[in-house]
């Protein structure tokens, strides 16, 4: 079918503005197929289904609205915990500030430099899980991003990795437009934790591609920051090999629009995901959450599990989608949504979708939406709590299932600080 | 049914569950043909066959004018394919839209007057004509009063209504029930009033098509106070080749009053597929209650998926006045392709919503069914249970809405939905919407696999059978669910159903 000609035109518009790098022939040719794809499906307009609770009019856009820079009183995030840090200044590389891209049992690179080079292991992967994850949707702003994306990481795990690496993300320009591309692969049997953190610019499109080799484990911790303007569209692809792990967190605390997209394509047999998210919204605030997992091998193992926290006229989406392809039997899939609305002008959406033609499988769903619990808030209140500590304690105690989902107790600690402290400081 | 005798049904499933879907949806019972003298209106569907249906129909100019305003939108739709359905192209001109038996000409004025052999169809698919025949093949009946268990039966023939029972105690009550043709000629200012103000000409492309060329259908009107004194019931039969079947069926209860209304469908069996698209539309006032039940056992197709019904309905109640109550319950076995979602607006304050489906497909069959509650006035109730049933080839996906507007204060949704696959080629979706606007509304969507009852349970372990045993009990309550909102008049599809259980579901 012929797309209509408002989405052409959004979509040339978008291409003008910017100019797609060139690099080694498998670089021109993973971007030109990108290009193409973008060029057939269009960029995301507000009448399209997968966007049917999300505007992506800002995301598309030629030009990044402007975003007031973020004022960073807070103690870094994950700064108690030993790491590789990686930093990137509206979405350009800072080597000052990053650390010796030195791990043991990795290799790090940047898409910049590997690029240049005729033959890297990328190639097989650059663009290639992106592309995988266009079918059954469309997800044009992953495109995008393959064909313009001119860094980003390129991440080779050959063993155990000896501690985490650290995407760290700063915003210092009012109208950055940002995109970052990275690759993950990790070899069979390998290991390794990645973090992100940070704002990253005014307007930022982030795509991951992670290839996770049997018996392999990828573990990845995310906090979207908070009090300020950013409009992000994030994708995460991950194939998963036979045995192996993928487990996924990410918290998110205001930000005007997050769509936060993850596809799993589980293609070994007894491999697990977990994907997971608390957020915490207040005001002007957008978070959409896009999930889709496709069991394409025998007992696999995934959880889909999303809390929301929402106040002040703050929305909220969850769009998850468990696929279970003919022969993936003895599939064990869940999947939760939950939404806690603080107040009457909050809104939350969500569409939590199964699609099975296996017959050997458990797969449940659910999702609520409600205000929060007068019982236990009275029991609290009875017990001398106030009424706004009494409110955080049952918020946390909400978001508990989301974010034990992180494996990692120190990981886990630190996440729980940041709520904390973003809930106390909201107190006033 | 050889497709579903090999198939190998995993372990867990339950036996009695697969012969009952075997023998459900297995030798289609009603594929027989009348053979009767028919006139069509000429084949394919322009403005002139809007004005001829029209004409047949007797119709006010004012009506005329509705369905060719209907026909002008009709041309600007196009054909929603957002479904989980897949199916041919449908050549809307390669149709007969209007099929009338000869004998029905000049209107019978009484059912002594019907052909023959129209009533002779009834009487063979177990409907009773005869005011004296009540429930005729119902097992079951017999042990009911009967002066309790009345049943009023307008009969659909095509696309003219054959006849009307019950008529003149009806009308002591003060309740009309008679077919829409009539009642546009009777009844003018309830149907000028009320007939497009639930789902609007222009609503979907279906609905759409079928208020430019209904042809028949059941009128209702409940007065105030009024309890209606028996069940009314509408039987469609479709029986003429490449003809679609277009009926309305317009319900209005008045405040306070109270109707439970039954419908039910048959086809012959043939290589072509054939056309319905109805519109049901229910008016519920204040304090008012209404019960929609369906059996739709429209032809399925055959083994290989030739021919069968394809079946596009809008169904939707609007509860206008405080503490209304509307609930509908399907079983739907039949039709090739189904896409029907009957709604609730529950637009008055304390009003109530409920659907139960039981969706069993078989073969080639694909049914993409499902409800929307859309919640807009305080204290608002909705619950929806669905059981989807998939075996051999088929598709079943259920689809649905909940929205709760921001002013819809202290209402609460809970949705159940699950999934019953009988062997590895066919499948089972679920595509819920989930849209809350306020915080002081609470909604639930949930798989029964994943949460039983925590009060049931303890019941059971009380009574000393294992978690395992009680788990599996409180589940296959699957079909009770349903059955219970199914009228005594479905007693023999309810029989059926009873054998069927959840257990092994996939979600």
């Amino acid at each position: 079918m012929a797309l209509p000609q408002a989405k052409l035109d959004a979509t040339e518009a978008r291409l003008a503005v910017a100019a797609r790098p060139s690099g080694a022939a498998w670089a021109d040719a993973a971007r030109d197929g990108a290009l193409a794809r973008l060029r057939a499906q269009g960029l995301p307009h507000r009448r399209d289904e997968y966007w049917k609770f999300t505007n992506p009019d800002t995301l598309v856009q030629p030009e990044a609205p402007e975003a007031a820079t973020f004022d960073e009183t807070d103690a870094p995030i994950f700064d108690a915990v030993e790491r590789l840090k990686i930093v990137f200044v509206d979405g350009v590389f800072d080597a000052g500030a990053s650390d010796d891209l030195a791990l043991e049992g990795v290799t790090i690179e940047r898409l910049s430099e590997a690029a240049q080079s005729d033959i890297h292991w990328a190639k097989e992967l650059y663009g290639v899980l992106e592309e995988r994850g266009q079918d059954p949707v469309a997800r044009p702003l992953a495109a995008l991003n393959t064909a313009l994306a001119d860094d980003g990481v390129l991440i080779h795990v050959t063993g155990k990795a000896s501690k985490p690496i650290n995407l760290i993300y700063h915003h210092q320009s009012p109208r950055s437009d940002a995109m970052l591309h990275h690759v993950v692969k990790l070899d069979p049997g390998a290991e390794v934790t990645l973090l992100e953190n940070g704002p990253a610019a005014a307007r930022f499109n982030a795509v991951m591609e992670v290839e996770v080799a049997d018996g392999a484990a990828f573990h990845h911790v995310r906090a979207q920051g908070r009090d300020h303007e950013r409009r992000t569209a994030t994708h995460l692809f991950a194939r998963l090999g036979e045995e192996s792990t993928f487990k996924t967190f990410t918290l998110t605390a205001n930000g005007v629009l997050t769509r936060n997209e993850c596809v799993v394509e589980m293609k070994g047999d007894d491999a697990a995901a977990h994907i997971a998210g608390a957020c915490v919204g207040d005001g002007d605030f957008h978070h959409d959450d896009t999930v889709f997992v496709t069991h394409d091998a025998v007992n696999c193992e995934s959880r889909q599990v999303f809390k929301k926290v929402l106040r002040n006229g703050a929305r909220g989406v969850f769009q998850g989608k468990i696929l279970v392809k003919p022969d993936a039997q003895k599939t064990d899939g869940y999947q939760i949504s939950q939404s806690l609305l603080l107040d009457g002008d909050s809104e939350f959406d969500a569409k939590p979708e199964l699609e099975i033609y296996a017959d050997d499988v458990a797969c449940s769903h659910g999702s609520t939406s409600g205000a929060i619990d007068e019982e236990g808030l009275f029991y609290l209140r009875a017990r001398g709590v106030p009424k706004d500590i009494a409110t955080d304690l049952l918020t946390l105690a909400f978001l508990a299932e989301a974010v034990d989902e992180i494996e990692n107790e120190d990981l886990r600690a630190e996440l729980v600080n940041l709520l904390e402290g973003w809930l106390g400081r909201r107190r006033g | 049914m050889a497709a579903l005798d090999d198939t190998k049904v995993k372990e867990g499933v339950d036996q009695e569950t697969v012969d009952a879907v075997r023998e459900m949806a297995g030798t289609y019972k009603h594929g027989w043909e009348t053979d009767i003298e028919m006139d069509y209106a000429p084949k394919g569907l322009t403005e002139d066959i809007v004005r001829l249906i029209s004409e047949k129909n007797e119709e006010p100019e004012w009506m005329t004018e509705w369905r060719l305003q209907a026909y002008a939108r009709w041309l600007q739709k196009e054909e929603p394919d957002w479904a989980m359905l897949d199916y041919p192209e449908v050549d809307f001109q390669n149709q007969y839209y209007y099929a009338r038996p000869k004998s029905m000409a000049t209107k019978p004025k009484s059912l002594d007057e019907v052909d023959p052999k129209l009533l002779e169809t009834y009487a063979k698919l177990g409907i009773p004509l005869k005011e004296q025949m009540i429930l005729a093949g119902v097992e079951g009946a017999e042990a009911a009063p009967a002066e309790g268990r009345k049943v009023a039966v307008d009969a659909v023939f095509d696309s003219v209504s054959v006849g009307t029972t019950f008529q003149k105690e009806l009308k002591e009550a003060g309740v009309i029930f008679c077919s829409i043709s009539e009642a546009i000629q009777n009844h003018p200012e309830l149907v000028r009033k009320y007939l497009g103000s639930v789902v609007p000409v222009s609503d979907n492309f279906y609905a759409t098509l079928n208020s430019a060329v209904f042809s028949d259908g059941s009128f209702v009107y409940v007065p105030p106070g009024v309890r209606c004194p028996m069940e009314l019931s509408t039987y469609f039969r479709i029986n003429a080749e490449n003809t679609g079947q277009f009926e309305r069926t317009l319900i209005i209860a008045d405040k306070g009053s109270y109707v439970s209304y039954l419908e039910g469908c048959t086809a012959p069996q043939r290589d072509e597929s054939q056309l319905h698209a109805a519109v049901v539309e229910i008016i519920v006032e204040e304090d008012a209650e209404v019960k929609y039940s369906t059996v739709q056992n429209w032809y399925p197709g055959n083994e290989e998926g030739k021919g069968g019904i394809y079946n596009f309905v809008t169904k939707r109640a609007d509860c206008r006045g405080d503490r209304a109550k509307v609930m509908w319950t399907q079983v739907e076995t039949g039709s090739a392709v189904t896409w029907k979602y009957p709604s609730c607006i529950l637009r008055g304050d304390d009003s109530q919503g409920e659907f139960y489906s039981i969706a069993i497909t078989n073969n080639w069959q694909q049914a993409d069914t499902g409800t929307k509650m859309i919640h807009l006035g305080k204290n608002t109730r909705s619950r929806i249970v669905s059981k989807g049933i998939s075996a051999g080839q088929a598709q079943n996906t259920y689809r649905g809405l909940v929205s709760m507007h921001p002013k819809a204060k202290n209402s609460r949704n809970y949705t159940q939905c699950d999934s019953l696959l009988i062997g590895g080629k066919c499948g089972a979706h679920t595509v819920p919407y989930i849209e809350v606007k306020n915080n002081s509304s609470r909604v639930e969507h949930e798989a029964t696999t994943s949460k039983v009852d925590d009060d049931q349970l303890f019941y059971c372990r009380q009574r000393g059978m294992d978690e395992e045993e009680a788990v599996a009990l409180v589940v296959n309550g699957f079909c009770k669910d349903v059955l219970q909102a199914l009228p005594m008049e479905f007693a023999m599809e309810a029989q059926q159903l009873v054998a069927i259980s959840l257990e092994g579901s996939v979600g």
